[in-house]
C-alpha cells in the first residue's frame, strides 16, 4: 500500500525545520521536490506501508493507496495520531465505514525515564544495571544434564 | 525521454565527498530494539573517559522491525521459568540450539518488559474478574512489576496496545546516551580490522544518505545491530506488493555481512523462517490462533492439521513433531502438504471463532471482540487491514486465506540464524561455548572477532527473543562492550586503508555511474554497469528458482544448489559495476551487495548440511528426512578476509538442560 502526497495539502513543511515524512521513513523513501516544495514516495515498491510518513504529517496531506497488485481499489485506512491515543478510521470498498480508537502510551510524550543517574557497580557481574541496583539474583538452571 | 542524463533523486551525489573521521571506544551500529537496549544500558556502566556513538540508517523513533508497532510481546518470562523457556525453543528449532544463550536471555527479558511499561507502553491486563482490559484501562491493576495479571495469549506471549513501541523505545534509549552520540541517516556498510592485532575490530565505514559524506568511525569495540535479511527471494508480490514484506523491507542482512567481512564465525545460516501469515497482506495469525482459538481448514472445509494423516506425519518428527505445541516449521509443513496435493487453499476460520466466542459475549463484549481482531493489524500490519476494507472482508462474517510467505533469514523470531558467539561466563556452561578473547577471558555476546559483538537478529543458534528479548540482548551486550573497552584501555584503533581508498570503495558506484552514464540515452540500461535495481531482481529470481524459494514449494536440490552458487559468484563479481545515480540509490546499491553475501553465506550452508533438518521451512530432495546420527550438529562457516576464502565444518551441540 504505497503512501502517497497528496498536492495540494502538502506545503512541504515550509514552517517546520525538517521535513517531517523525510524525517521518518524508515526506507529512505520520501524526498522533498525542491522547486515546488512539495514531498513525494520515490520508490513506492519499496514500501512497508508503515503509515510512519501518514502519521507524522503535519497537514495530514499523506495517505496510501492499495498496492496495485493484489488490492481492489476503494478502500482506505486513516489514523490519527494524539498524546494518548490513536483513531483509526477503516473504510470498505463496500461503503462500510469502521473507527476504532487504541491507547498508545499511558505517559506524557518525553516523559520515558532513562535512569539518566543510575550508575553500574560491578562491571564483572552478569546484572544488568536495573537488575543490580534492584538487587536480583541471576537464577541457575534448575536440573542440569 | 530526458537528455542529457541526470540523476534520479533529489540528494544528488558528487564525485569527491566530504570525509569525516571520528573515534570513539565503543560503537553501536543500528537502531532498532537490540541497539535501543545496548543505547539505553552503555552509559550506566562506562566511565567519564570513555565515548560512545549509535549510527542508525533511519531515524531512531521508527527504525527496525518495529517501526510500524506490534500487537503483542512475545517473550514475557512471569511467572514461567528461564529453564522451560529453553524447552520451547528448543523444540520449536527442532533441537539444535545453544542453551546457555537462551537460558541468559530468559534471565535479563523481563527487566526490558518492566522498563517498556514504566515508559509508557500500554500493557492489557486480566481483571480481577478475569476479563481483558486493554493498557489504558488496566492501568488500575497495577504494573506487571507490582504484579498485576498481563493478559496471555500463549504460555510466553503478553498483549499490548503497541502502535508507538518503537517510539517510546526509542525515546529512553536517546535520552539515555545523549542526542551528541547518535548519528542518524547514516549507513554503515563495511567493517574493518585493526592493522596491528590480529583478529580485532578497529573501524568501521558509511555514508550520509542525507548528503556527500563518508564516515570512517575508529573504535575499540562494535556492537552490530542492523537486524535480518528481508527480499533475498522474490516474494509472492513482485510489483508496487514486494515493499509488503512481513519482516521490514529495509532489514538488508547487513548485520551478516559486516561480521562475516571481518571473519566473524556464523551459526546455523541454513535456518530461516518462512511464516504462514494472512495472504497477501502478511497480517499476524498468533492472535488469531492463541487469543481467538481459530482454526485453519484446507479447501475442502477439512480441520487437516487435527486429521489422523496430520498425527502420523508429525510422528516421523518425533519429539518436536509429538510435542504439545507442533514447532511453526512442521505447521508449515502440513499446509505444504494440503497444497501440494490440491487440497488448497487454506483458509482462516475467523467467522466459527469469532461466533464461538460471541456465545457468551454481551452486545458490548463483542464490540470490544472485533475491535481487538482489526487493532490487532492496525497495530502492526496496517497493510492488512486495508486489503481486509477493499476486499469487504468483516472477519465475522467472511474467512480469510493463509499462506506461507517467501523466505527470511533471522535470528530474534521462530528462526535461528547468525553469528556464533559467546554466552556468559558460568561454570554450567561448557567451555566449547566460550570464546576466549586475546586476554583469555570470556565476553558475553562476543563474536569470534575480538571487540566485536551482536544482538538480536544478529546472535545465532537461539531464536524466539522478539522485540523484548532483542532489547534485553542489547543491553547485555552494551555491558560487555564498556568492559571489553576498559579492559583493553592501552588499545589505539589503526587499519590499513588510506582516507582516498575509503571514499573511493564506499563511492564507487557513485564513480561507476559518473564515468559512463553519458554513453546511453536512457540511464539505467548501460553495458558498462548495472544498477542495484536490476541485481535485485537478478538475485531475487536466482534464489526463488535455484535456491528453495517458493516457485519450487522450498525444494531445493544438490544440482540446483550448485547452478545457484555459480550465479552468486557473478551477481558478486558484478556487484564491482553497480552504478548509483543519487544517495537513495547509493544505499540501495550497498544493501544489494549485503543480501547477495548473506544469501550465499545461507545457500553455502543449505549445502553443507545433508539432511532437511526444518522440513516446512525447506527441503533437500536428495537429503529427505532429519539424519540425528550424522547431523545433530550446529553448522559454522567463516569467510577468511585476507585468503577471501569460505571454510564451513560442523560444531558440537552440546545438551545443557534437561
Amino acid at each position: 500500500m504505497p503512501s502517497f502526497v497528496i498536492a495540494e495539502k502538502c506545503d512541504g513543511c515550509k514552517g517546520g525545520e525538517k521535513t517531517a515524512c523525510m524525517y521518518i521513513c524508515p526506507n529512505d523513501l520520501m524526498v522533498l521536490e525542491p522547486n515546488e516544495m512539495k514531498a513525494y514516495n520515490q520508490e513506492p515498491d519499496q514500501c512497508w506501508e508503515c503509515f510512519s510518513c501518514v502519521k507524522i504529517c503535519p497537514t495530514q496531506a499523506i495517505e496510501v493507496r492499495g498496492y496495485a497488485d493484489f488490492v481492489p481499489l476503494g478502500s482506505s485506512v486513516m489514523p490519527m495520531l494524539g498524546t494518548e491515543d490513536v483513531m483509526w478510521t477503516c473504510k470498505f470498498r463496500n461503503g462500510v465505514i469502521k473507527r476504532f480508537k487504541f491507547p498508545i502510551r499511558t505517559t506524557p510524550e518525553g516523559a520515558a525515564n532513562a535512569y539518566e543517574d543510575l550508575k553500574g557497580k560491578d562491571l564483572e557481574s552478569p546484572l544488568l544495571s536495573t537488575q543490580e541496583a534492584e538487587g536480583y539474583q541471576m537464577p541457575k538452571p534448575k536440573e542440569l544434564v | 525521454m530526458a537528455l542529457p542524463n541526470k540523476p534520479k533523486g533529489e540528494l544528488k551525489v558528487v564525485r569527491d565527498p566530504e570525509f569525516e573521521e571520528r573515534e570513539v571506544d565503543i560503537l553501536i551500529v543500528g537502531g532498532g530494539m537490540a541497539a535501543c537496549g545496548a543505547a539505553f544500558e552503555v552509559k550506566k556502566w562506562m566511565s567519564d573517559d570513555q565515548s560512545v556513538l549509535l549510527v542508525d540508517k533511519a531515524a531512531m523513533e521508527r527504525s527496525g522491525a518495529v517501526a510500524q508497532g506490534l500487537s503483542a510481546i512475545n517473550t514475557y518470562i512471569g511467572e514461567n521459568t528461564p529453564d522451560d523457556y529453553v524447552r520451547m525453543v528448543r523444540n520449536d528449532l527442532m533441537g539444535i540450539v545453544r542453551e546457555d544463550l537462551i537460558f541468559d536471555l530468559g534471565c535479563h527479558v523481563d527487566d526490558s518488559v518492566h522498563l517498556f511499561e514504566e515508559w509508557g507502553l500500554p500493557i492489557w491486563k486480566k481483571s480481577n474478574e478475569g476479563k481483558n482490559l486493554d493498557g489504558k484501562k488496566g492501568l488500575s491493576m497495577g504494573t506487571l512489576k507490582s504484579g498485576a495479571q498481563p493478559v496471555r495469549t500463549g504460555k510466553w506471549q503478553i498483549m499490548i496496545n503497541g502502535e508507538s513501541y518503537k517510539r517510546i523505545v526509542a525515546e529512553a534509549a536517546k535520552k539515555a546516551i545523549g542526542e551528541d552520540n547518535i548519528l542518524e541517516r547514516v549507513f554503515i556498510v563495511e567493517l574493518a580490522l585493526d592493522k596491528n592485532r590480529p583478529n580485532q575490530i578497529g573501524a568501521a565505514c558509511g555514508f550520509s544518505v542525507r548528503e556527500n559524506k563518508v564516515y570512517l568511525i575508529k573504535c575499540k569495540t562494535a556492537l552490530i545491530a542492523c537486524g535480518g535479511a528481508v527480499n533475498i527471494y522474490q516474494p509472492r508480490s513482485v510489483g508496487e506488493g514486494k515493499g509488503r514484506a512481513w519482516y521490514p523491507v529495509w532489514n538488508s542482512g547487513s548485520t551478516y555481512y559486516l561480521g562475516m567481512r571481518v571473519g566473524a564465525e556464523l551459526s546455523m545460516m541454513e535456518n530461516r523462517f518462512t511464516p504462514a501469515r494472512f495472504k497477501d497482506g502478511y497480517g499476524p495469525v498468533g492472535a488469531w490462533f492463541l487469543l481467538f482459538k481459530a482454526k485453519t481448514l484446507n479447501g475442502l472445509g477439512e480441520n487437516f492439521a487435527a486429521s489422523e494423516a496430520a498425527k502420523n506425519e508429525l510422528e516421523k518428527y518425533a519429539p518436536y513433531g509429538t510435542a504439545a505445541v507442533t514447532p511453526t516449521c512442521l505447521r508449515n509443513h502440513l499446509m505444504l502438504f494440503e497444497m501440494k496435493e490440491g487440497r488448497g487453499p487454506i483458509i482462516m476460520d475467523t467467522v466459527t471463532a469469532l461466533a464461538e466466542l460471541g456465545k457468551t459475549m454481551d452486545k458490548k463484549e463483542l464490540k470490544h471482540l472485533e475491535s481487538e481482531a482489526w487493532e490487532d493489524f492496525l497495530d502492526m500490519t496496517c497493510g492488512q487491514a486495508n486489503l481486509w476494507c477493499a476486499t469487504n472482508t468483516e472477519p465475522e462474517k467472511k474467512n480469510s486465506e493463509v499462506m506461507p510467505t517467501e523466505p527470511y533469514l533471522l535470528g530474534s523470531h521462530s528462526g535461528c540464524c547468525g553469528f556464533w558467539v559467546s554466552g556468559p561466563d558460568f561454570d554450567w556452561i561448557p567451555d566449547a561455548y566460550k570464546i576466549k578473547a586475546d586476554n583469555g577471558k570470556v565476553y558475553n555476546r562476543m563474536t569470534t572477532v575480538n571487540g566485536l559483538f551482536t544482538a538480536g537478529d544478529g546472535v545465532g543458534c537461539s531464536g524466539h527473543k522478539f522485540s523484548s528479548g532483542s532489547h534485553a540482548e542489547g543491553r547485555v551486550a552494551a555491558k560487555q562492550m564498556v568492559r571489553y573497552a576498559k579492559d583493553h584501555g592501552d588499545f589505539k584503533p589503526e587499519i590499513e586503508l588510506t582516507k582516498d581508498q575509503i571514499i573511493d570503495y564506499v563511492y564507487k558506484p557513485v564513480r561507476t555511474y559518473m564515468d559512463n552514464a553519458a554513453y546511453t540515452t536512457a540511464e539505467d540500461i548501460n553495458p558498462n554497469y548495472i544498477k542495484p535495481n536490476g541485481m535485485m531482481y537478478r538475485m531475487m529470481k536466482a534464489t526463488h528458482e535455484y535456491g528453495a524459494g517458493t516457485a519450487t514449494y522450498y525444494m531445493t536440490t544438490t544440482k540446483n544448489l550448485e547452478i545457484v552458487m555459480e550465479m552468486l559468484q557473478w551477481m558478486r563479481e558484478d556487484c564491482e559495476k553497480l552504478a548509483a545515480g543519487d544517495l537513495h540509490e547509493l544505499m540501495r546499491a550497498w544493501e544489494i551487495l549485503h543480501r547477495i553475501w548473506t544469501v550465499e553465506a545461507h545457500l553455502r550452508h543449505i549445502q553443507f548440511r545433508k539432511e532437511t533438518r526444518y522440513p516446512g521451512f525447506y527441503y533437500q530432495a536428495d537429503f529427505p528426512g532429519q539424519d540425528d546420527a550424522n547431523w545433530f550438529a550446529f553448522v559454522n562457516s567463516k569467510f577468511d578476509p585476507k585468503e577471501q576464502k569460505w571454510d564451513i565444518f560442523k560444531k558440537d551441540y552440546i545438551k545443557i538442560i534437561p
